[in-house]
């Protein structure tokens, strides 16, 4: 079965056709969800791409939890549909409460753009299911409120379940241990500032993203709401992982 | 109905680094302020409120704050309110 993934187009995104062009490219049937759509119509997955919706006012993510489309995100979260905030839409599901924590300006005050090291330190959430624990990937960031942050109880209950999905191997921005990527309790929510869509093709100096994005459309192929196969996760907490 | 003027304050809660304040203090020096510490960054919002009574104005206002005009994962609020002139 083909993915249907929706891709949400927030007035100010501007990765939303990147995104559309590696999934596509990956064998996902990826298309454009206008933020003002109250219902996601038939999908096996939703990406929140990165950019700057409604132009990042207020903070970044705080106007778009708002958009219409985003009561159906919630709803198609909690029923286990994979959710995938990337950058923006990281900030996005934060603010909606989808994930815990925040994400602040860079520690440095620069607005960041270059390609960094990851590693892959959970396979507890639909964009890492599969993939091997210390996996490095070479992936580009783009953000200049990238900072991740939460309280210490957060944190720790992010260790302790395995819900941190990505960390830098040099942290760049000042990121609370050095969270790039974190997931939901069930694995089905995840959000990260590196743009996997930016690294799917030599051309661009890494085809590293096209493991995360691949591993998407696996959970989406298996895990449609509508087949109702929910997303159940399995994987030791993170524990039993080496720190990269 | 009473019409009140608000003034919101939104600050970084204690704790949380604030790399703008600290950037405009390492500035200060350089214009001769040598004696300025402590530079924390915010926003402020005014609007006006409408409501019967300052009370149930002050509880939309607070509402208002915590769902939208802070993300209090980070940030606090201080609210301003009065009958507006």
């Amino acid at each position: 079965m083909t993915a249907r993934v929706g891709v949400v187009l927030f007035p100010g995104s501007n990765c939303e056709h990147d995104v559309v062009e590696a999934l596509d490219s990956l064998g996902a049937d990826a298309s454009l969800v206008w933020h003002g759509d109250p219902s996601l119509d038939s999908l096996d997955a939703v990406v929140l791409p990165g950019g700057f919706a409604h132009g990042d006012y207020l903070r970044p993510g705080a106007i778009a939890r708002f958009s219409p489309v985003m009561a159906a995100v919630e709803e198609f979260a909690a029923a286990g549909g994979p959710v995938v905030g990337i950058c923006n839409g990281f900030q996005v599901l934060t603010e909606a409460h989808l994930l815990p924590g925040a994400l602040q300006k860079n520690r440095g005050l620069t607005f960041l753009c270059q390609t960094v090291e990851v590693a892959v330190t959970s396979d507890r959430s639909v964009l890492t299911r599969g993939l091997t624990i210390g996996r490095r990937l070479r992936i580009p960031i783009n953000h200049f409120e990238g900072n991740y942050i939460c309280d210490e109880r957060t944190v720790a209950e992010l260790r302790a379940e395995g819900r941190i999905v990505l960390r830098y191997l040099d942290n760049p921005n000042g990121s609370i241990d050095d969270i790039a990527g974190i997931c939901n309790e069930a694995g089905n929510v995840v959000g990260l500032m590196p743009h996997p869509e930016r690294a799917t093709e030599p051309l661009l100096g890494s085809t590293d993203g096209r493991a995360l994005l691949g591993a998407l459309i696996a959970a989406a192929g298996g895990a449609g709401v509508a087949g109702g196969a929910g997303t159940a996760v399995t994987g030791a907490p993170e524990t039993a992982t080496a720190r990269p | 109905m009473t019409r009140y003027a608000v003034l919101v304050e939104v600050s970084l809660r204690p704790g949380i680094a604030d790399p703008q304040g600290a950037t405009i203090e390492r500035a200060l020096p350089a214009l001769g302020f040598n004696q300025v510490s402590g530079v924390r960054t915010g926003k402020a919002f005014r609007f006006v409120v409408d409501a019967t009574d300052e009370e149930t104005a002050r509880v939309e206002v607070d509402d208002l704050c915590r769902r939208l005009l802070t993300n209090p994962v980070i940030e606090d609020s201080a609210v301003t309110l009065e009958p507006a002139p």
